[in-house]
């Protein structure tokens, strides 16, 4: 499964369209790391939990998008871009979204 | 009183800690960025027609950044008079370059050569409350043409 944000790949045509497939996931972290943070709110610098929180829920949510293209029948996914949101104190909704492609 | 002393510390542990975490951070941004310079990053979408086609693959680096008390009391004074907040600028500008360079290390390890159609998100993790976190999330995302 390919996985690309670009529109066309170099050498490679499209066969055959499939349309919009998506991923997202909601994720939070445990007490302990959200007082971590809220100490490191008095000192600053990177918040060490949320950016592996944040890497986790993209990649499961980059998962459930390949999950949904390959059910499809795809064997690429285009274009693809991420957007994030939070949606409760401590917790954040990632969404990853692409084209589904046939490639040759 | 006690509440005073309180906010005194925390803003003296701010400003230090905050100070010395910034300065540090900038110093391996400036010595990293010299590292990953051969690696261009570009915002054009599609690859330059100079370089042979060859494989690419999705990078992504990216990054949370926490205000300091002693930043977000100088933003909370600056919100009364209005202006440039510099105390968040150069958070912002840490976050955003530190995200670029996790993206390069990515592509480096794919052994890459051009990351090209780059986008770059930002979002804050702050629910408006009084004892919320204050932080910021910068992602940077590419397509890197991979080395045949």
């Amino acid at each position: 499964m390919l996985v690309t944000n670009i529109e066309i790949i170099p050498g490679k045509r499209i066969t055959e369209h499939l349309g919009l497939v998506q991923g997202s996931s909601v994720r939070a972290k445990h007490l302990g790391r959200d007082i971590m943070a809220g100490l490191k709110n008095i000192f600053g610098g990177e918040l060490k939990g949320y950016t592996e929180l944040l890497q986790e829920s993209r990649e499961e949510a980059m998962e459930r998008m390949i999950e949904q293209a390959e059910a499809v029948g795809a064997n690429a996914v285009l274009n693809v871009r991420f957007s994030t949101s939070s949606v409760a104190a401590g917790a954040a909704e990632l969404f990853a979204y692409g084209t589904a492609v046939v490639l040759e | 009183m006690v509440d005073l002393i309180v906010f005194l510390v925390l803003l003296a542990l701010g400003y230090g800690f905050g100070r010395y975490a910034e300065l540090k951070h900038y110093k391996s941004i400036i010595q990293r960025e010299e590292e990953f310079r051969d690696i261009p990053v570009v915002t054009t979408k599609f690859p330059p027609l100079t370089k042979p086609l060859s494989d690419v693959a999705l990078v992504s680096g990216s990054v949370v950044i926490s205000v300091d008390y002693f930043k977000r009391f100088i933003a909370g004074l600056r919100n009364l008079i209005g202006g440039r907040v510099t105390a968040y600028e150069s958070l912002v500008d840490r976050a955003r370059r530190e995200a670029i360079l996790r993206m390069k290390e990515e592509a480096r390890a794919f052994g890459g050569h051009i990351i090209f159609n780059v986008k770059l998100e930002t979002s804050s993790i702050h629910k408006g409350r009084k004892n919320g976190i204050g932080a910021v999330e910068v992602m940077a995302y590419g397509t890197v043409l991979i080395k045949q």
